[in-house]
């Protein structure tokens, strides 16, 4: 009888999911102190838009875009890998264990509309982090061989230098109407 | 013989209750495993998003929530449907944010209190418009972390 119940607690306990709170962890620009708006200046080919309008259509750099393309966009955006003058610029910086390594200075700038979806959104958000992670996996797998959360925390922010997050969000604006 | 043998037959043995106990803790002790206690009663609805690339939340102890759905249907005729924002235990608006916030940052340890962060737990059908003005309200509070929380999908790997 012992036996029975011990098995089925480890069965138990084996089976049974503790729900655990996930989310996509992202910090929020301070708010400016100044009521004049500071507008950053910022080349238009280091800036990748994405535009999400109130029925969840994506414009992306202008054109209009499935979300299922939006990674594979993305990730040439942050890389830059054939050095194309529509894309990024880069600068050449110093990081530990790669040496001196040309870094793209592109930056993400996502805006939404107020009557966009949430879930919508989130996929945005989702397959914006996925580029990210896919690009420092990819890295990570060539110079360490390993996968990137499996890395040290100094290698995690070494590759962190090179693939820097840099998701924008624009002030909100309010274009489509009704909320 | 004959009538020691019939005796046996009629009779059915009684169940053995020697093992109940054992059945009885196994079963308390499962479920105090796997129940998460919940400290505040859910007015609204948040079915969370899906998003392949979620990642856990670090120190439980650090992060508030910011509960913005639908309400739930009981509450719909005194609320209606439009998705509000739940603090703590009851529906607040807007404006309640900074508030809530403070508080919460009064609850933590004076050295805890610079890695505050904000779960906001929101409804998948929630337009963004509540979210974005939650978000700037939590700019206005300094409270720049936070994290959208969404679940792992499971048909994936």
């Amino acid at each position: 009888m012992a036996d029975i119940a011990f098995l089925l607690l480890i069965f138990f306990l084996v089976t049974t999911t503790m729900n655990v709170d996930t989310g996509l962890a992202r910090m929020l620009p301070p708010m400016p102190e100044s009521q004049d708006k500071t507008e950053q200046d910022v080349k238009q080919r280091n800036i990748f838009t994405v535009l999400i309008n109130k029925s969840d259509r994506l414009l992306v750099e202008g054109r209009p875009m499935d979300v299922n393309m939006l990674r594979e966009k993305t990730k040439e955006f942050i890389a830059n890998p054939n050095n194309d003058p529509d894309l990024p610029e880069k600068d050449v910086i110093d990081v530990d264990f790669f040496g001196t390594v040309e870094v793209a200075k592109g930056v993400i700038s996502l805006q939404n509309d107020r009557g966009t979806s949430y879930s919508m959104y989130m996929q945005v958000q989702n397959e914006l982090v996925a580029a990210y992670n896919e690009l420092r996996n990819e890295i990570a797998r060539t110079k360490f061989g390993k996968y990137y959360n499996d890395l040290t925390e100094d290698q995690q922010k070494a590759i962190q230098r090179i693939y820097p997050l840099r998701i924008s969000e624009a002030e909100p604006k309010s274009v489509g109407g009704k909320n | 013989m004959a009538k020691f043998a019939r005796k046996g037959k009629n009779k059915m043995p009684a169940i053995s209750t020697a093992s109940l106990p054992d059945i009885v803790f196994m079963l308390l002790f499962f479920f105090m495993v796997s129940t998460t206690l919940r400290e505040t009663e859910l007015f609204v609805r948040t079915k969370l998003p899906e998003a392949s690339e979620v990642t856990k939340l670090e120190k439980k102890s650090l992060v508030s929530y910011i509960y913005i759905g639908p309400p739930a249907r009981q509450y719909q005729g005194l609320f209606g449907t439009d998705s509000r924002i739940q603090l703590n235990d009851s529906f607040k608006t807007l404006i309640d944010i900074r508030d809530f916030i403070s508080s919460e940052r009064e609850a933590m340890s004076e050295q805890d209190r610079a890695y505050l962060q904000t779960s906001l737990k929101v409804d998948q059908e929630t337009r963004m418009g509540i979210v974005t003005d939650v978000k700037q309200e939590l700019r206005k509070a300094s409270a720049l972390k936070i994290s959208y929380a969404a679940k792992r999908p499971v048909h994936e790997h």
